[in-house]
Formats: C-alpha cells, structure tokens, sequence
C-alpha cells in the first residue's frame, strides 16, 4: 500500500504549506500530515534560496567578501559584518579603536530593535492581529530612517570594515538617536503591556510550539528560542565582544518555553536594547574609527561568535596567507534552529503551524547551503557539462534543440 | 404595480442595498485602516474592486463540479437579496412583511454560509477543503445562540415579523434595554457569520491561503464578495430593527435614523475587527458553546419570564 492510500484510509491529508504560501516571507516547504487539524507529522525541506555565498567569498579578496557578508542577511546585515569583521580583525591581530567598538555596538543595537519589531509585526499577521502589525511596522521606520542616515542604506548599512567602522556618529545624529530612543520606549512599553494583557493574543501564542531546555539542547537551539527556555546563551553576556567587554548587558529570559515567551524575551530585549543605546550614546569615547588593515592575513584560522537578533551567529575564516580566504563558514542562527521544528510543530493544531514557524524567525536565504555526502551516500555531483547536457536533452524533448547554442566557458 | 416592482428593484430594495454596501464597506475599510494609522482606500475603491473583479477570467478547476461550482455564488448572493427585502428600512414596515419574517431572514442568511461550504467541497483542493469544513464547523458552533440571541426580542415583543418587532419597541423604548445582553451576543456572532476577526478562522489567509473560496476566481469571486459585504449590511439592518428601533414616525427621519444606526453598528464590528488577533477553531468553539450559550440561554428564558410578568 502507497503512502498515499494508507493515508487516505486513516483519513489523514497532506497539506503542503509552501514553498510559496502567503504566510512565508521566503521560499521553504513544510508537509504537514494532519490528523483532523491536529499537526501528526512535520516535514521540514529548505533549500530553495541556495545561493552560494561562501563559495562567492572565497573567490574573491577580503575586502569584495566584505560586501558579500553584509548580504547574507537581509535583516541582520550589521551582525554578520561584526562577526566576520572580528574574525578577520583576530587573524589580523588589529587592535580596534574603542569608538569604533561603540559606534558597531550602537548601530547593532539598532538593527535588534529594527529586526524585533520586524518580527512582531510578521508574527501578529500570522495569526491575523494586523493592527499590531501596521503598529510595528510604521514604529519600525524610525529605526530604519535613523539607520539610513547613518549608514546611508536602510537595511545594508555598511558601516563596518576591518579594523573598525567606515562611518562616524556626528553630534546631532546622536541627538537623534537618543529622541528616537524616547519615542520607541514609550510604544514599546505599550507592546509589553499588550503582549501581557490582551486575551486572545495571549490564547493563541500561549502553550504552542514548545521546545523544553533539554530540547533546546537536543536540537542545538540558540537566540531567543533558547532564552525562551530559560537558557542564557546570549554571546553579549557569556562571552562579551567589543563594547560589551565594558557596558554589561542584562540577560533576557523567560521560562514559558513556548511562542508566547519567545515574544517576550523579543519585546524586553527591545528595552533592553534602548537602555543600551542610551548608555553607549553617552560614554562614546573621542578617537580614531578605524585602523588600517592588511590586504593578506596570516596563515591561520579563526573562528568568532556575535549575537544577532536571531541568536548566536558564526564565523570562521581560514587564510593561506592570500588576499583571498581559503575557506569562509557561516553559521547563521536561523540555520541552528532548524532542526527543532519538526518537534515544535508535532502535536500541535495546523492553525499553529504559521505562528511556530514564525517564532524562530526563520531566516531561509541565510541558512541554505550544498552539501555533498561523502562516502556510502549516493554521490549527487552534478558538473557542468551534465547539466547542460541533461538540459538539452530535456529541451529536445520538448521540440527544441538548444545545441547550436553557444556558451560561455566557465 | 409598478410602485411595488420600483420598490423591489430599486428603493428600498435592491439598488438601495447595492448602493449601502459599498458605502458600508468602504466605512468598514476606511475605519479599519484609520485604526492601524493607514492612509485607507478612496470612496470608490469597494465599487473599483467589484468591477475590476468582474471582469478577470473565471478559472474553473478541472475536478469541480461545473454547475455547482457556477451556481453557488449566484444563490448566495440571491438569499442575502431576498432576506433584506423583509428588513424595514422605509416606513416601518418591510416590502415583504408577514408574520414569522424573522425566521426566514435568519434561514436565507444561513445559505451564503452553506455555499462557502459546498463551494470549498467542490472545489477538491485541500486548503478549500479544510476551510470548507471548518466554516461548517464554526456554523454549527455560532448558530445556536445567534437563532437565540435573535428570537429573544422577538419573545418579548410577541411577534415574530421584524416590522411588527420593530413596532412594539418603538411603542415601549424602554424594554430595549432588556435585550442588551442579547445584543452583544448577535454582534459577536454575526462577526464570526460573516467570518470577520477574531472568527476568521475559516478564511485564514495565513493558514489556509483564504480557505473555502482558493479556486474561485473572475466574476464568481465577485458574487461571493458582494454577497460578503450584502450580508454584512443585512445584518447591520436586522440588529437596527431589532435592538435599536427608535423612531421618530416621519419616514425620511427614520430613513436617517436608521443610516445612522447601521453605522454605528458597522463601526463596533470594525473595532472588535481590529483590536483582536485571529483565535483558534476549536477555542471559537469552546467560546460559543461554553459562553454565549448558556448567556443566550439565560436571556431567552429571562425575556419569557418577564412577558408572562409585564403581563403582555
């Protein structure tokens, strides 16, 4: 008997959510066979958004791959050039200027803020609140508007380079900082009241998705699913980097181990952020704002951890001693998250499995990497002759012959 | 004759309704964007939609059942139609008033939920499916105490017409405020018949892409959508006529007043639309079932109570 007809004997439907659904924000696919509406099995496939940025990097030197890290992420650009910044910075040896540490620590509190708010908003949609959605989202413009203006891009700032930041805080940006700090805590103080207080958003994130600090363990979690559980992972506060060596961050974290407290640990972190902000602002120390780096790193490796709005972020450089890395690694938060999914969907009902997906705050174009099996598994190389081969024939098939066609060699 | 046919067709029947739809759901849009501090549409945009819509092409899915599949939005639109033309709007009286009215307006207004079932059945696509049968499973869940909720003034007016309902509390004002309870309980279950937030589990775009109306596409989209935003205004009317009939005896200024009621309706749901996220299925059902019934309940049995001791 075929799946298929077992299924339909037990009364079972598959009901594909994705790859293009209108509550992912990113191509990915999730099978989830139900039981009545109740979730029995999740199937979790990603790899859609493979773009091959590692592989990008390594093909050119430090200073392109720069560019390359900054959009690995479409949120969380600054976290990423942090991270891969002070994995370069390490190998190099640079001493950093301390205002540089802070203008980094500054605009990476921001991107928190911006990315948190992003998050509240697609996650109120998700399970039909829009109200607080359109909130979010027009409060979320003050922070991109503030990063556009330091930065020059609204998401891809470039404000990083190795051996610190290519752009300065003047004054009276500062000044704005700081109102817009003062505008945001006051609404974001009304979120938390929300999120404490308002029953049927309470109803639907409260209980669903679990995943209990063993699980956490199991699945390797980090960010604010972890801290949802009540394990601090934060990186600020377990093994401070860069500014956070000298202003001390106040962990965030919550032991509901569901959606309803991964929004919390979301909504105070904002604060937490704020209060941040305020604090770098005003001990913003006079100086330099970057050292000048080395084309060529030693030979070596280093690897560097950063705390991304999504949770703990990965780099790992190896050098040859070339202008060029030999190998680039990224661990993007989203993609230790992953593996928990299946288990945080089982068991639970399919008007929750948007909400839960969402709660990680999956970040699919940063996660998806090839990966060739080695050994006993079935080797799937394809080069690129048989592709255009098979191509061909596939075209010919259809009546077409594309072999006149010239290319260009690669 | 003629002035029967001209009130049938166009005042204060079917071009009327028409006509206050879209003002009603452009209230509804523009009110509800105002909440979440948007710009909102343009007064035409309700119109815009419906001609735009149309005018798309019509894409019948291979494995649906053709006339079914053609039919249903016309006999939605069409039950909604009739049930308005039994709701005063002019004069106090209805264009076709009898006794026992109520009974049909609440059963013609049922169909349209029926249709969204067997549309998203015969549609054989699983998301359709799924929102098909939960829009049957949330019918079953608000039915009960909406029929309660309606039939309670009724009880206590003695009549079981909505003109002759409306009559006896524009003679006694004052036992309106009986019904308040009873009120409450038809807002909120008109806003889960007419599938609105928080009750739209059943069109759920996040979940289930729209649920029971996925295949529909071109002009039979845009009959199940006027029969949306038609019932929408039926039902504003009923609960006008129902809970709020105050009248003054001159019929334009009842005309007015009556504009004035319905809107005031269309903004409470537009609010309880807007401060609410989406809840579950099954927490819809245990709302209905384990809350409003038994309130509903209460209200029935405290309106024959009180008719038997008012001595009416």
């Amino acid at each position: 008997m075929s799946d298929r007809e077992k299924n339909e004997r037990n009364h079972k439907v598959v009901v594909p959510i994705g790859p293009q659904h209108p509550s992912l924000k990113e191509p990915g696919s999730f099978k989830i066979t139900l039981d009545g509406e109740k979730v029995e099995r999740a199937v979790v496939e990603i790899g859609y958004n493979h773009r091959g940025i590692e592989k990008a990097c390594e093909s050119r030197n430090y200073i392109q791959a720069l560019y390359i890290i900054e959009r690995v992420c479409g949120i969380c650009s600054h976290a990423h050039t942090s991270c891969f910044c002070q994995t370069f910075e390490d190998l190099a040896g640079l001493e950093v200027p301390r205002r540089a540490h802070y203008i980094r620590g500054i605009v990476g509190e921001l991107e928190r803020l911006h990315s948190h708010l992003l998050w509240l908003g697609v996650a109120s949609h998700e399970i039909g609140f829009d109200t607080l959605f359109m909130y979010t989202w027009r409060d979320r413009e003050l922070v991109l508007d503030l990063l556009a203006r330091i930065g020059g891009n609204r998401v891809n700032y470039g404000v990083n380079t190795y051996g610190g930041v290519r752009r300065d805080l003047e004054p009276e940006l500062m000044e704005d900082v700081l109102h817009v700090c003062d505008l945001l805590e006051e609404k974001l103080k009304y979120y938390a009241d929300l999120a404490m207080t308002e029953s049927t958003l309470i109803a639907r994130l409260k209980g669903i998705g679990v995943l209990l600090p063993e699980d956490v363990k199991k699945y390797s979690a980090v960010g604010p699913v972890a801290r949802a559980a009540g394990i601090m992972d934060d990186i600020r506060v377990t093994e401070p980097y860069g500014v956070f060596r000298e202003i001390a961050v106040n962990p965030v974290t919550d032991d509901h181990c569901d959606v309803y407290g991964r929004t919390l640990v979301r909504v105070k972190e904002m604060l937490e952020a704020i209060r941040l902000i305020r604090i770098m602002v005003k001990e913003i120390p006079d100086g330099p704002i970057s050292v000048r780096p080395p084309r060529k790193l030693p030979v070596g490796e280093a690897l560097s951890r950063v705390e991304a709005p999504r949770g703990e972020d990965i780099h790992y450089i190896r050098s040859t001693g070339a202008d060029a890395p030999d190998r680039v690694r990224v661990r993007a938060p989203s993609e230790a998250n992953w593996h928990g999914m299946s288990h945080m969907l089982e068991g639970f009902q399919l008007a929750d499995v948007p909400i839960i997906i969402a709660a990680i705050d999956p970040c699919y174009s940063c996660t998806d990497r090839a990966i060739h099996l080695i050994g006993d598994g079935v080797n799937q190389l394809t080069d690129w002759a048989q592709i255009r081969a098979l191509s061909i024939e596939q075209y010919k098939a259809r009546g077409i012959d594309p072999g006149s066609i010239k290319i260009r060699e690669f | 004759m003629l002035l029967a046919i001209f009130h049938v067709l166009v005042f204060p029947g079917l071009l009327f309704l028409g006509a206050y739809s879209f003002l009603l759901e452009f209230v509804d849009r523009k009110v509800y964007a105002r909440m979440q501090s948007r710009k909102g549409p343009p007064w035409y945009q309700p119109l815009a939609d419906m001609l735009k819509l149309i005018g798309k092409k019509v894409i019948v899915p291979r494995n649906a059942h053709k006339f079914f599949f053609a039919a249903l939005p016309t006999v939605s639109l069409a039950a909604v139609c009739a049930a308005f033309l039994c709701i005063p709007i002019w004069g106090g009286t209805a264009i076709t008033a009898y006794s026992g009215d109520l009974i049909a307006v609440l059963y013609l207004l049922t169909i349209p939920t029926l249709c969204h079932f067997l549309a998203g059945y015969s549609s054989h696509e699983v998301y359709s499916t799924i929102g098909a049968f939960r829009t049957l499973t949330q019918m079953f869940a608000y039915e009960v105490p909406l029929f309660m909720a309606f039939l309670s003034p009724a009880i206590l007016a003695g009549s079981w017409s909505i003109s002759g309902i409306s009559a006896f509390y524009a003679a006694h004002p004052l036992y309106t405020l009986i019904n308040i309870p009873a009120f409450l309980i038809s807002l909120l279950t008109s806003q889960s018949k007419l599938e609105r937030m928080p009750f739209d589990a059943p069109e759920a775009e996040t979940e289930i892409v729209g649920g029971a109306l996925v295949e529909y596409s071109g002009r039979y989209l845009a009959y199940f959508r006027a029969t949306a935003i038609t019932e929408l205004t039926a039902i504003a009317s009923v609960l006008a006529a129902l809970y709020l009939p105050f009248s003054t005896g001159t019929p334009w200024l009842d005309f007015v007043l009556y504009l004035g009621k319905t809107f005031g309706i269309v903004l409470i749901m537009v609010l309880l639309r807007a401060t609410m996220a989406r809840i579950r299925i099954d927490q819809t059902l245990k709302f209905f079932w384990s809350i409003l019934t038994p309130l509903a309940m209460a209200q029935m049995i405290l309106n024959l109570l009180l008719r038997g001791g008012l001595g009416l």
